[in-house]
């Protein structure tokens, strides 16, 4: 059963530019989005900066109108009915803010317990369990002020769930987190999947996406481009396997060459602080590592290697494309 | 009757948890009291040249509430503003609760602290200058305090919502400071005014705050225009509230609640 209904959504904004003579232009940020995510499930919406992932959520948690388009949370119009959409969901969003800084994780939490009406005899005991659940029990007096961003980034979920809402939304919540706190987010995130928890997550993490969410929707330029389980994107982006080679030397012309052989999908370089890496995408059945290096005779030539495409090979393919 | 101890419930906690926020804060403690000391003792001493005694009994009642002004005029404006740097204003906005209930305990904390500066004042012009200001009704004084106090809590509230679309919005507040120090009669009788500027003063519930607590100090009978000062700020509190339904919906529509 679909928990989250979204059809057609659209969103402009004006941009103005100019002193005397002011020129507004309309700018859309999201063009007909379209996707439903079910009970139970952990939904990733992926894509590049300014691809509308937040001004679709923004629409969805009922913190900005649709310029067109519907959608619904549990059979709530986000539009016509945003006070019973908020009793239903939860916002944690990544970064410092968001939080009394001058309060006591505690105080921050008694806050947010009010604003989410949580009943007062439930408070003591949410509060307690949701403290537990992310680490923080122990330091709850202590002033957020003095909290890691992963501290931080913790005591957000707790306040997201205060009103254990049906659904989630996670903006990008492992953002400028170390890799420690990090996996120990991505650890609540499971454990909250584990618990049945419905999760919308946006991230920027190509493994966080593939190892917690069920399916994932790509969105570039405010259009959703694929959507699906991260096998099937992976599968139907780059339905075959990747050769990375590691040279030394300047490529020159050579990437075009290696792009023009036969069995070659895109070939893509990264540049590392000693040496490049050759990526090269490559038809399912096709063996194109002779070519390769023939085509790259007389450059130094590193790690040779074959392996299967990530979903971060799907990602920039969609989104480059 | 669930919904009215929900609400009571919520703007308790809220002013207790806002108080927290601003006392914890040394350095805006301070604030608090340097700055109106500093207006006041410019007052005193513009006073104090008449030689009379009961003008400048005068100016240390109107300067002790002239500081509560001052402090709410000034903080209230930004008090959305800080939200919004903070990043909490989304988080208020989307909660299932109604902004109102969110931003007047911000605005009811504010209005407390304010009292600091009020009692900082009397007792400033007390043991520097030796004014000494008798209170001959202190039940109807303290009753005219407390009005005075919620109804610029009140006007804070509706001042916080009508800026809260702008990111300069924190300089109206500036710019009613003083036109308020002359408006609500704090040191300068109001007779002395042009008709409509008494007519625009009367507006005002501090106007009527003032009035009250002098005529508490003065033994004369204050409760109509605590009435007077009451209704004002509750009729503030309506608009603020309609007010702030409005402007939600039109920040929304046009996405202007994340500016920073």
């Amino acid at each position: 059963m679909s928990i989250l209904e979204a059809r057609e959504l659209r969103r402009s904004f004006a941009t103005t530019t100019g002193v005397l003579r002011r020129r507004t232009d309309p700018v859309e940020a999201v063009r007909g989005v379209s996707f439903h995510i079910d009970r139970g499930e952990v939904f990733g919406l992926l894509g590049p900066n300014g691809a509308g992932k937040t001004t679709t959520i923004k629409m969805l948690i009922t913190l900005l109108l649709p310029t067109s388009g519907s959608a619904t949370i549990l059979g709530h119009d986000v539009v016509a009915e945003p006070r019973a959409v908020r009793r239903r969901i939860g916002y944690v969003f990544g970064g410092d803010r968001g939080l009394y800084e001058r309060l006591s994780a505690l105080d921050n939490l008694r806050y947010f317990a009010e604003l989410y009406a949580v009943p007062a005899r439930e408070q003591a005991a949410r509060i307690g369990e949701l403290l537990e659940m992310v680490g923080l029990a122990g330091r709850e007096r202590e002033r957020v002020e003095g909290f890691s961003r992963g501290m931080r980034q913790r005591l957000h979920i707790a306040r997201g769930l205060l009103h254990d809402p049906e659904l989630l939304f996670l903006d990008e919540p492992s953002i400028g987190i170390d890799p420690v706190g990090a996996r120990e987010l991505r650890q609540t995130i499971s454990g909250l999947r584990e618990q049945g928890k419905t999760i919308l997550l946006t991230t920027h993490y190509m493994f966080e996406a593939d190892e917690l969410c069920d399916r994932i929707a790509v969105i570039t330029r405010g259009e959703l481009v694929a959507t699906g389980t991260p096998a099937e994107l992976k599968a139907r982006v780059s339905a075959g396997s990747v050769l990375e080679v590691e040279v030394f030397d300047g490529l020159g012309d050579r990437l075009s060459v290696v792009e023009a052989l036969p069995g070659v999908r895109s070939a893509t370089v990264t540049t590392g602080e000693t040496s490049q890496t050759l990526v090269v995408s490559i038809d399912a059945g096709a063996d194109v590592t002779g070519a390769t290096l023939d085509a790259l005779h007389g450059i130094r030539v590193g790690r040779v290697v074959s392996r299967q495409p990530t979903l971060e090979d799907a990602y920039v393919e969609l989104v480059g494309s | 009757m669930n919904g009215l101890r929900r609400s009571a419930r919520v703007l308790f906690t809220l002013w207790w948890l806002q108080l927290k926020i601003v006392a914890v804060s040394a350095f805006d403690g301070i604030l608090n009291v340097i700055y109106p000391l500093f207006f006041a003792t410019t007052a005193f001493l513009m006073f104090g040249q008449s030689g009379n005694p009961e003008a400048l009994v005068y100016a240390g009642l109107g300067a002790a509430v002239m500081g509560t002004w001052s402090a709410m005029a000034t903080s209230a404006s930004g008090a959305l503003q800080s939200q919004r740097w903070q990043g909490t204003l989304e988080l208020l906005v989307c909660a299932p609760t109604r902004l109102a209930l969110a931003v007047l305990p911000v605005t009811a904390a504010l209005a407390t602290v304010a009292l600091y500066s009020l009692v900082a004042t009397l007792v400033w012009g007390r043991v520097v200058f030796g004014i000494e200001v008798q209170i001959a009704s202190p039940v109807a004084f303290v009753v005219a305090l407390a009005v005075t106090l919620a109804s610029l809590a009140t006007f804070g509230f509706l001042l916080s919502v009508t800026v809260v679309r702008y990111r300069t919005g924190w300089a109206l507040g500036n710019l009613l400071e003083y036109p308020g120090w002359l408006l609500c009669g704090f040191l300068v009788p109001l007779d002395l005014f042009p008709g409509w500027v008494q007519w625009l003063a009367q507006t005002l519930p501090p106007t009527w705050g003032m009035a009250a607590i002098r005529s508490a100090a003065a033994g004369q009978t204050p409760w109509g225009e605590i009435a007077v000062c009451a209704g004002l700020g509750l009729g503030y509190a309506v608009l603020a509230t309609i007010l702030s339904e409005r402007l939600v919906d039109s920040a929304r529509r046009n996405a202007t609640l994340a500016l920073t």
